[in-house]
């Protein structure tokens, strides 16, 4: 029997039961449907997250005060308390080769207000190397000027939100805005940035690194961001800053360095598996659509004795049989998938139209995954019906017994 | 052309033997028009299926043109029934969801003949057998005789050598009874070696030897050896 015979009977033996084939197909669509939207939706968080950790600069290292005991390490010292890291701790990090710029930065609340409006804002104290680190772009005016780092002057630089709650359409530049118990001049207002990883650069108010500490009466630093020259450095730039805090601190290395390279590949990580799990997950129903297949195949064989015995009394072979009940099987479930990559890839398109901002995208092994385990099941199950046609004795069979 | 040897084939039934054949012995010569009268449950249908390789006796030899078939597989046996045996049954036997050529094709789809060649013989054998303005009819859209007549071509369109017809006209009227036995007979005239089991003595005694079975025996009647 040819190939194509074989196909274009399974094919008419299955539009003999347009309703139980339907099903099936349905079955095994919306499995493959589920394993593509899923594993899409996996990869869509992945990219997002990952994404916003590296818009938040390249090539950046994180220094908080404090060690971090999750790396392992010694249980910390008893009536130890970390030192603050300071301004001067900030700019000898400088002295690495490795790194290109470092911004110190404090970070506080304060009451911001203009004229009669007044609101509560983040203010950040830092320098004009925090443009460059954080990628800032303005809409108005300038950002901290290069200057002495001691040096405070009173400027500031709004966020987007800030500018709009506490100016409305009046112009902000040159105005002077009081924070606390103090004025700063606006030199400069940011463009809208969004949600950055747990902090609104549209709501916060930058002032000289200087003046927040005096503004917030306090030394110490919430953080030092620095740059490494290349992503190659950034391994070394971060010994180079652990062994430079070490030696000012006597010896203490009581940092802890975050490399964004870290938290992305970190991330990464964990979403991967989390695509992978859900896809797993969604991939039983695979298996489901697979016994169903098994099932409606086995009703199929016992409604069909008689054409079973027929085809063996005009001398079709058991072997050649169970190929043409498992091409049925094949045919179901290989429609079926294909028709549920085509809703899932509809699904995505659609999702991706709905919400632009999740990169909805599946993962080409989810694809080839899915195809592969709706076949591979249909196949599996459809053995099992199969090798019952095939095994029938022609005479029972074609009495229908 | 057929031999058998104390052919023998028992049932189980709820663990007690039945005996359907008890040792028939039985020569056909190509060619050869035989038919097979008998009671119901005598064991003809028993007989035809086991000449015809669907079934296997118990005990006995088997002999087809010259091969001792008895222990053959049942892939060689499927072989033999595609090449050298044709099949007509009582109830026609016709797959629902084709067509009156789509059946009559089937045995030569199955042989793996290319889709012209096919064609050709499809349609020349309707037109032999007044069949070709119902080449598109499914077989619920067709009268008993017209079935039958389509089970007899496709059972005649792979030109085997034995054609064996269990009850043929069994589920048929008069008229069609007889326009299938003709058909039959004329493909017998054209050289097939034809075995029609029937219980109509008036239809059975039109064969030139003729064969009476009782409890699973031949009887000697006609040339029963
Ligand atoms: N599959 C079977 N299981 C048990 N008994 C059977 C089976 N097939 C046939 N028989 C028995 O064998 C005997 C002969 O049957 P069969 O050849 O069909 O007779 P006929 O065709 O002459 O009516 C009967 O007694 C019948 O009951
Ligand atoms: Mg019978």
């Amino acid at each position: 029997m040819r190939a194509t015979d074989i196909l274009r009977f399974a094919l008419q033996a299955l539009r003999g039961y347009p309703v139980r084939s339907w099903l099936v197909l349905l079955a095994m669509a919306i499995g493959v449907a589920a394993v593509v939207l899923l594993t899409a939706l996996g990869e869509g968080a992945r990219h997002y997250v990952t994404g916003k950790f590296a818009s938040l600069g390249s090539h950046l290292l994180i220094i908080l005060p404090g060690r971090s005991e999750t790396t392992g390490g010694h249980p910390p010292i008893l009536g130890e308390t970390p030192r603050d890291l300071t301004l001067d701790d900030a700019f000898a990090l400088l002295r690495s080769p490795r790194i290109e710029r470092v911004a110190p930065v404090v970070l506080g609340s304060a009451p911001a207000s203009w004229q009669r409006r007044e609101r509560e804002v983040t203010v950040i104290g830092s320098t004009s190397a925090f443009r460059r680190v954080r990628h800032l772009d303005l809409a108005e005016g300038d950002f901290l000027p290069i200057m002495e780092p001691r040096s405070a002057p009173a400027i500031c630089v709004l966020g987007a939100t800030v500018r709009a709650e506490l100016f409305g359409p009046e112009r902000a530049l040159g105005q002077w805005v009081r924070l606390g118990d103090r004025r700063y001049r606006v030199i400069g207002v940011l463009t809208p940035q969004g949600q950055s990883i747990g902090l609104d650069l549209d709501e916060v108010v930058i002032i000289p690194v200087t003046s927040a500490q005096a503004l917030f009466d306090s030394p110490s630093l919430f953080r030092v961001l620095a740059e490494a020259k290349t992503r190659e450095d950034i391994a070394s730039a971060a010994a180079d800053v652990r062994e430079i805090i070490r030696h000012r601190h006597e010896g203490e290395e009581d940092v802890t360095v975050i490399t964004q390279d870290a938290v992305i590949a970190t991330l990464d990580r964990i979403f991967q598996a989390l695509t992978l799990a859900v896809g797993g997950i969604a991939a039983i129903s695979l298996v489901v659509a697979g016994i169903l297949i098994m099932n409606v195949m086995l009703v199929s064989v016992s409604e069909r004795r008689q054409e079973i015995g027929l085809l063996k009394a005009l001398g079709a072979s058991g072997g050649k049989i169970q190929v043409m009940f498992l091409t049925e099987a094949a045919l179901l479930s290989l429609t079926g998938a294909f028709l549920g990559l085509g809703l899932g890839l509809l699904g995505v398109w659609t999702g991706r139209e709905l919400y632009p901002v999740l990169p909805l995208a599946p993962p080409p092994w989810a694809l080839v995954g899915a195809l592969a385990v709706g076949l591979g099941a249909g196949l599996v199950f459809g053995v099992l019906p199969a090798r019952r046609a095939a095994s029938l004795d022609p005479v029972q069979a074609l009495a229908g017994r | 052309m057929i031999r058998l040897e104390a052919i023998r084939r028992e049932f189980q039934v709820g663990g007690e033997p039945v005996h359907a054949l008890n040792g028939v012995s039985l020569t056909v010569e190509r060619g050869e028009y035989l038919s097979i009268m008998g009671p119901s449950g005598s064991g003809k249908s028993t007989l035809l299926h086991i000449i015809g390789l669907l079934d296997r006796p118990t005990a006995g030899r088997y002999w087809l043109a010259g091969r001792n078939v008895t222990g053959l597989s049942d892939q060689e046996r499927a072989l033999i029934r595609r090449e050298k045996i044709g099949f007509v049954f009582q109830l026609f036997h016709l797959v629902p969801r084709l067509t009156a050529a789509q059946n009559i094709e089937l045995p030569l789809t199955l042989d793996g003949l290319p889709p012209e060649k096919r064609t050709d013989r499809v349609q020349s054998i309707l037109a032999a057998y007044g069949l070709a303005a119902r080449a598109r009819h499914l077989p619920n859209q067709l009268s008993g005789g017209e079935r039958q007549r389509v089970a007899i071509a496709r059972a005649a369109v792979t030109r085997p050598e034995i054609l064996l017809a269990d009850e043929p006209t069994g589920n048929l009227d008069r008229a069609s009874g007889r326009e299938v036995i003709e058909l039959l007979e004329r493909l017998n005239h054209e050289g097939l070696t034809l075995i029609l089991v029937t219980h109509d003595p008036e239809l059975g005694s039109r064969a030139r030897c003729r064969l009476q079975m009782r409890d699973g025996c031949l009887l000697a009647d006609g040339e029963a050896r």
